[in-house]
C-alpha cells in the first residue's frame, strides 16, 4: 500500500459532562504522497474531527475510540505526547480555519514562523529569522522583511492566512491538513490563497487533505473527494466520478444543493415591471464625517421582483440595506418607498410604515429573542400594531408556520430548541406576519449549511410567487445570486460598479471587478454535473 | 428537553443534585441559618444574653456545642441568635446595592448620552475608593449600628451592580433580536420592557447572590471593628471580636463564630456559581 | 500615545477631585455630628453646653454655608491640607503620612505573597495534567475569598504564636512580626489574582492560535509559557489598582487584629471618634493610590500589548 496517510475504521467521540457524543463512526480514507484529497460534508458530518484526529489535536474531551491512523507506515493512534510533537509540524502540518484568530496576537509574525524551525531544530537560532522571511516570501507575501516584524493585527485576513501557510510549510511536511482554510475570507481572496496553496503543494510534492463544506472548492482543487455525513464516509471516488456519477443519495443531494455548481435559476427571471416600489436615489453614508461607507448609490426595485445587492465585506451593502429599512439615516440622498421618502419621516410615521417592509437577518441564532417562544416571536409584529385578538394572532401564527413549512407544534418551542434552518424559517414567518410588500434579506442563508441553504432559497422563491413579494437580497455569494435574482447590483468600496439584468451581469459583465468575482466562484472548472 | 415526560424530568433533576453533594450541603447550610434567623428557639433553649457564671470559659461539650464565654454564656446560642441580626443586615445591604445599582445602570444604559456619562463618572469614583473604606466613611457620617452598617456596605457596593446592569443593557440593546423587534415596528418602550430588561437582568441577579457572600464578610468585618450592634446583643462579627482576649485560653470563642461566617459565605458562593451556569450546562 | 499622556493625567486629576467631592458629600453633608461626638465622647459624660458646641463648630468652620465650606476645603486639600484632627488636634495629613511607612511594609509584603501564591496556583492549576490537582488548585481561590480576614488573622495568631510560638503575636517590631499580617492581607488579594489569572489562562488555552502552536510541534511548556501566559497576564494587569486599594483597605482589619500601628489603625480610631478630617485624608489617599497605579498600568499597557501601541488605549483608568 503506497498511501501516505491511511485512516481505517476510525471512531471518535466526545466525552462531555452530559455523556458520550459520537462524532466519527467508522471513517476510512487514504491520501497518496503528493495528492490533494478533499473531505466534503456539512457541519456535524465529522469531517473536521477526522482531520484533527490525524494530527492528534482533537478538541477537549475528544477521544479516538478505535480504528487506526497510519502515516508513512507508522500507526499514530498510540503515540506519546513527545512522539506527536515530532510528527506535528515536520511530518504533518495544519492550516486552520479562521486566520484572524489563529496567530498569537502579542508575538511578531516572523517569530511565529521561525518557531517551527526552532522547535524542530531545523536551522540554527541565528538563521531562523532570515529563514522565516524566506518562507513568508514563498507564501506569496510581498515585503516579507517588513511583514515579519509586524504583529498579526496589522495584517489583513488574507495575509494572515498566507502567514499560516508559511508556518505550515516551514517544517517541510509531507502532508498538510487544511481545515476550511478560506471559509472566513472574501471570495476573491479565497481563490488566490487556494491557488497558492495548490501551487506550493505541487512544487514540493506535499499532499493536502482539504476539509471543506463547499463541493465547488473540492471540485476545483482535489483529485479525489471523500463525502462524509453524520460521522460516516458515504462515498469516496475521483472528483470526476463524484461529480458526474454520484452513487450515494446524500452525495446527489449535496450536489443538487451546492449553489456554486448550479447553472439555472430557481424560477424564470423577470423583466423590470412597471410598478416601482423602492427607489434609492444618490444615497451616501458616513459614520465619521470623512470616509463614505456608502457613496452615491442609486437603484430602483419594482414590485414582485428580486434585486440582489452583491459585494464583499466592507463594500457597503449591509449599510445600504439598513438605510433602506430606516435603521440608519443617509448622510445624503433619498430612499423612497411606494411614494414616501422614508428619510424625512418622523419616528412614529416611520414605525407605521414598517409594517410594509420587513427585514430578515443573516444570523438566525441572534435575531430571535432567546426567552420568547416561537409563537411570541412570530406574533410580536402583530401585537406591536395591535392586529387581532390574542386568539386570532395565535391562528395567524399557526398559518404563518404552515407557510414556511414548519409544524404548528413549534409554536411552543424556544429558539434554542430549533435548528438553524428552522430558526431562519421562523424569522421569515415573523417578517411575513404583517403582509409586507418588501422583504430585505441580509445574507439570509450564509450562516446555514448548503442543503439547508437550498431549502431556504426555494422557500423564499415559493413565497414570492404565492404572495407577490418584492425582495432586496443582500449577499456576498454570486452563486446564490445566480439562483434567485432578476437584477443585480454589484457594490465595491461603497459604490455600485455594475447594475443590470441578472443574465447580462452574469454572462457579459462590464466591470473588471464583476469578472473577478465571477471567476472566483468555486466549481467553475468542474465538469457540468448531471442534475 | 422540556418535552420530556415528567418522571424522567424528575429523575434528571435528582441526578443533577446527586452529582453535586457540595451544592446540596450549601443549600442545607443556608436553610439552617435562615431558620436560625427566624426561629432560633428551634435549635437552642439557652439564653444568649444572660450567662451562668459557674459555667464560664468551658470548652465545647455536649451541653455547650461551641463552649461558653467569659460570663458563662453558651456560644452556640449566641451564634444562633446572632443570625437574625447578621442576616438582616446582609440582606438589607444586598437590596440597597441591587435596587439602587440596577436602577442607575438601567438609566445609564437605556438613556445614553450625558445621563450615561454622568452616572458612569459617579460609578467610577465610587469604584476608585476601596469598598471597606467607603463604608467606613459612611459609618462615620451616619453613626454606628447594624442598620447603618448595612446601608454603608450596600452603598459601597452598588457601583458593581450599576456597571454590570449598564453593560448588560448595552449588550442586549445592540443584539440583533432587539433591532429585529424595532425593525418589525415595536415601540421603544416595548422593546425595553419585553426584550432588553428580561434579557439583561439575569446576570445582575446572579451578581446579587454572589455579593451576598461579600456582604456577609463586610458586615461582619465592620461589626468586628465595633461599629455594629452594641455589646450584649449577639452578632457574628462582634462575637469573633469578643473572643480576641481569650485566644490563648478559649480558642472556641473565636473559632466557631468565624467558621459560621465562612460556612455561610462558602455556601452562598457555591449556590451562586450553580445559578451562574451549571444549570444551563447541565 | 504621546498626546495621550496629558489627557490621562487630566483624567487622573478629575478622579481625585471627584473622590474628594464624594468624601465631602458623605462626611460633611450627611446627618451626624462630629462635634457632639468629640465633646460628648470624653470620659465621665461631662455636660456639654450649647455655647461649647457653637464655639467648637465655629473653630472647625462648620458654620459657613456649604458651598463656602466646600470651596475652602477643596483649595486646602489641593495643597495637602485636610484640616486638624477633631480628636487630637494634630494635622490630619501628617497623622496619615506618619502612619504610611508601617502600612506600606505589610501591604508590600502582602502584595508579594499574593502575586507569588495567586500566580503559582493559577499557572500550576492550568498546567498540570492531573485532574485532581487541577480541581484542588481551582478550589483554593474561592475558599480564600470566603474566609473572614479578621478571623483568619486571629487563627494565625492562635496557631503560630500561641500553639507553636514561632512569631510574635502582636506589635510592630522586626521582620517576623510582618509575616502573619502580610499573610492575612495576601489571602483575599491572592485569591483574586489566582481566580482572574486562572480564568484568563483557561480562556487563552481555548483560543485557536494555541492549536496552531501545537500543530507546529511545540510542547505544552512552550505553549503555556511562550504564548498563553503573556496573553493571559494582560487582562490581569488591569486589576493592580483595585488590588492595591484592597490591600490598603485590608490594613484596617489586619492592623486592628495584630495591634500594629499604621493607616488602618489610624482609620479605625478616626471612624470610632467620627474624626472627619482624618477619615477624609485616608479616603483621598486611597483614591490617589488607585489613580496613580492605574495611570502606570494604562501607560504601560501599550508597551506590553502591541495591539494597543500607537493607539489611544481604552479607558483603563475608569475602571475594571
Amino acid at each position: 500500500m503506497s498511501a501516505l496517510l491511511e485512516i481505517r475504521d476510525l471512531v471518535v467521540s466526545y466525552h462531555t459532562r452530559s455523556g458520550v457524543v459520537p462524532a466519527v463512526r467508522g471513517a476510512d480514507l487514504a491520501v497518496a504522497p503528493g495528492e490533494i484529497v478533499a473531505v466534503v460534508g456539512e457541519s456535524g458530518s465529522g469531517k473536521s474531527t477526522t482531520a484533527h484526529a490525524a494530527i492528534g489535536l482533537l478538541p477537549r474531551g475528544g477521544r479516538v475510540e478505535s480504528g487506526s491512523i497510519t502515516f508513512a507506515g507508522r500507526d499514530l493512534t498510540g503515540l506519546s505526547d513527545k512522539q506527536w510533537q515530532q510528527v506535528r509540524g515536520s511530518d504533518i502540518a495544519l492550516v486552520p480555519q479562521d486566520p484572524t484568530v489563529s496567530l498569537d496576537p502579542v508575538r511578531r509574525v516572523g517569530e511565529q514562523v521561525a518557531e517551527v524551525l526552532l522547535v524542530h531544530r531545523l536551522v540554527p537560532r541565528r538563521a531562523a529569522a532570515a529563514e522565516a522571511v524566506r518562507l513568508l516570501r514563498t507564501a506569496g507575501i510581498t515585503e516579507p522583511e517588513r511583514r515579519a516584524r509586524q504583529y498579526p493585527h496589522e495584517l489583513s485576513g488574507g495575509l494572515r492566512q498566507r502567514v499560516l501557510i508559511a508556518i505550515a510549510l516551514a517544517g517541510r511536511p509531507r502532508l498538510i491538513i487544511a481545515d476550511e482554510p478560506t471559509s472566513a475570507l472574501d471570495v476573491t481572496v479565497q481563490r488566490e490563497i487556494l491557488d497558492h496553496l495548490e501551487g506550493l503543494a505541487a512544487e514540493s510534492g506535499t499532499a493536502v487533505l482539504l476539509i471543506t463544506h463547499d463541493l465547488g472548492i473540492a471540485a476545483d482543487r482535489a483529485a479525489r473527494v471523500v463525502v462524509m455525513s453524520q460521522g460516516e464516509v458515504v462515498e469516496t471516488g475521483s472528483t470526476r466520478e463524484i461529480l458526474t456519477a454520484p452513487a450515494h443519495a446524500y452525495t446527489r443531494e449535496l450536489l443538487a444543493a451546492a449553489p456554486s455548481l448550479s447553472r439555472e435559476p430557481l424560477r424564470a427571471r423577470l423583466d423590470a415591471g412597471p410598478d416601482v416600489l423602492l427607489a434609492v436615489n444618490g444615497v451616501s453614508k458616513s459614520f465619521d464625517g470623512r470616509t463614505r461607507v456608502v457613496d452615491d448609490v442609486s437603484f430602483t426595485l419594482t414590485r414582485g421582483r428580486t434585486l440582489a445587492l452583491v459585494g464583499e465585506s466592507g463594500s457597503g451593502k449591509t449599510t445600504t440595506a439598513r438605510m433602506v429599512v430606516g435603521l440608519e439615516t443617509p448622510t445624503d440622498g433619498t430612499v423612497t418607498f411606494d411614494g414616501n421618502d422614508i428619510t424625512t419621516l418622523g419616528r412614529e410615521e416611520l414605525r407605521l410604515l414598517r409594517r410594509r417592509f420587513q427585514l430578515v437577518y443573516q444570523n438566525p441564532y441572534a435575531s430571535l429573542n432567546p426567552r420568547f417562544t416561537i409563537e411570541e416571536v412570530i406574533t410580536e409584529p402583530l401585537r406591536a400594531f395591535g392586529v387581532g385578538s390574542p386568539a386570532e394572532r395565535r391562528t395567524r401564527a399557526a398559518e404563518l408556520l404552515d407557510q414556511v413549512a414548519l409544524p404548528s407544534s413549534m409554536l411552543a418551542r424556544k429558539p434554542a430548541e430549533l435548528s438553524g434552518g428552522q430558526r431562519q424559517r421562523a424569522a421569515i414567518a415573523r417578517a411575513l406576519a404583517l403582509h409586507p410588500d418588501l422583504l430585505v434579506c441580509d445574507e439570509p442563508v450564509s450562516a446555514l449549511d448548503v442543503s439547508v441553504q437550498a431549502q431556504i432559497l426555494r422557500l423564499l422563491v415559493r413565497l414570492q410567487e404565492e404572495l407577490g413579494l418584492t425582495y432586496l437580497f443582500i449577499t456576498h455569494d454570486l452563486a446564490v445570486v445566480r439562483e434567485i435574482a432578476d437584477h443585480i447590483a454589484v457594490m465595491r468600496d461603497g459604490s455600485v460598479v455594475e447594475h443590470g439584468p441578472a443574465d447580462t451581469v452574469l454572462t457579459t459583465p462590464n466591470a473588471q471587478y464583476t469578472k473577478d468575482l465571477l471567476a472566483a466562484i468555486p466549481g467553475a472548472v468542474a465538469p457540468d454535473p448531471i442534475r | 428537553m422540556s418535552s420530556l415526560a415528567p418522571p424522567n424530568a424528575v429523575r434528571q433533576e435528582l441526578g443533577f443534585y446527586l452529582r453535586r453533594p457540595g451544592l446540596v450541603l450549601s443549600g442545607a447550610v443556608i436553610v439552617f441559618v435562615l431558620l436560625c434567623a427566624v426561629a432560633p428557639e428551634l435549635f437552642t433553649s439557652q439564653d444568649p444574653i444572660a450567662g451562668v457564671p459557674a459555667e464560664r470559659l468551658q470548652g465545647p461539650s455536649a451541653a455547650h456545642l461551641f463552649g461558653t464565654d467569659e460570663t458563662g454564656r453558651d456560644v452556640f446560642a449566641r451564634v444562633v441568635h446572632g443570625a437574625a441580626l447578621s442576616l438582616r443586615a446582609t440582606v438589607l445591604s444586598v437590596l440597597v446595592s441591587l435596587i439602587a445599582g440596577a436602577a442607575l445602570g438601567l438609566l445609564a444604559g437605556s438613556r445614553g448620552g450625558w445621563v450615561d456619562s454622568l452616572v458612569m463618572r459617579v460609578v467610577d469614583v465610587l469604584q476608585s475608593v476601596p469598598s471597606i473604606l467607603l463604608s467606613l466613611a459612611l459609618v462615620t457620617a451616619l453613626g454606628f449600628g447594624t442598620t447603618n452598617v448595612a446601608i454603608a456596605v450596600g452603598v459601597a457596593n452598588l457601583a458593581t451592580f450599576a456597571r454590570l446592569m449598564r453593560a448588560e443593557v448595552l449588550r442586549v440593546r445592540t443584539g440583533v433580536f432587539v433591532e429585529a423587534a424595532r425593525a418589525a415596528g415595536v415601540r421603544w418602550t416595548g422593546v425595553l420592557a419585553r426584550h432588553i430588561l428580561p434579557n439583561s437582568l439575569g446576570p445582575v441577579l446572579v451578581l446579587a447572590t454572589l455579593s451576598f457572600g461579600t456582604a456577609v464578610l463586610e458586615v461582619s468585618a465592620l461589626s468586628f471593628l465595633g461599629y455594629g450592634a452594641t455589646p450584649p446583643t449577639p452578632e457574628w462579627g462582634s462575637l469573633v471580636a469578643g473572643g480576641r482576649g481569650f485566644l490563648a485560653t478559649a480558642w472556641w470563642m473565636t473559632t466557631f463564630p468565624g467558621l459560621t461566617v465562612a460556612a455561610v459565605v462558602l455556601a452562598t458562593n457555591r449556590i451562586s456559581r450553580a445559578l451562574d451556569g451549571e444549570r444551563r450546562l447541565g | 500615545m504621546t498626546n495621550g499622556v496629558p489627557r490621562r493625567l487630566a483624567q487622573a486629576v478629575v478622579v481625585l477631585w471627584a473622590a474628594f467631592t464624594l468624601s465631602f458629600v458623605i462626611l460633611y453633608l450627611l446627618p451626624g455630628d462630629a462635634v457632639l461626638a468629640k465633646l460628648g465622647g470624653g470620659e465621665g459624660g461631662s455636660t456639654v453646653t450649647a455655647a461649647d458646641v457653637a464655639r467648637e463648630r465655629a473653630a472647625l468652620g462648620l458654620d459657613d454655608p456649604v458651598v463656602v465650606q466646600y470651596g475652602k476645603r477643596l483649595v486646602a486639600a489641593a495643597q495637602g491640607d485636610f484640616g486638624r484632627s477633631i480628636a487630637t488636634g494634630e494635622d490630619a495629613t501628617t497623622l496619615v503620612l506618619n502612619a504610611l511607612p508601617s502600612t506600606l511594609s505589610i501591604t508590600g509584603l502582602g502584595l508579594l505573597f499574593a502575586v507569588v501564591f495567586g500566580g503559582a496556583i493559577a499557572i500550576l492549576g492550568t498546567y498540570t495534567r492531573s485532574r485532581l490537582l487541577s480541581q484542588f488548585l481551582a478550589s483554593l481561590p474561592p475558599l480564600g475569598n470566603s474566609l473572614p480576614p479578621f478571623w483568619v488573622g486571629l487563627m494565625l495568631i492562635q496557631v503560630f504564636s500561641f500553639d507553636l510560638g514561632l512569631v510574635p503575636a502582636l506589635g510592630s517590631d522586626g521582620f517576623s512580626s510582618l509575616v502573619l499580617p502580610a499573610v492575612t492581607l495576601a489571602l483575599p488579594t491572592g485569591a483574586i489574582i489566582g481566580q482572574v489569572l486562572a480564568k484568563s489562562l483557561r480562556t487563552q488555552l481555548d483560543e485557536p492560535y494555541v492549536e496552531v502552536v501545537l500543530a507546529k510541534g511545540a510542547g505544552r511548556a512552550r505553549v503555556h509559557f511562550g504564548h498563553v501566559l503573556r496573553n493571559a497576564a494582560l487582562p490581569a494587569l488591569t486589576l493592580v489598582g483595585v488590588l492595591a486599594g484592597n490591600l490598603l483597605a485590608g490594613s484596617v482589619i489586619t492592623e486592628s487584629v495584630f495591634s500594629r500601628d499604621g493607616i488602618g489603625r489610624v482609620t479605625a480610631s478616626a471612624v470610632s471618634a467620627q474624626d472627619i478630617p482624618v477619615v477624609q485624608a485616608v479616603i483621598v489617599l486611597a483614591a490617589l493610590f488607585f489613580v496613580v497605579l492605574n495611570l502606570v498600568v494604562d501607560l504601560l499597557y501599550p508597551v506590553l500589548d502591541p495591539r494597543l501601541a500607537g493607539r489611544v488605549t481604552a479607558k483603563a483608568v475608569s475602571g475594571v
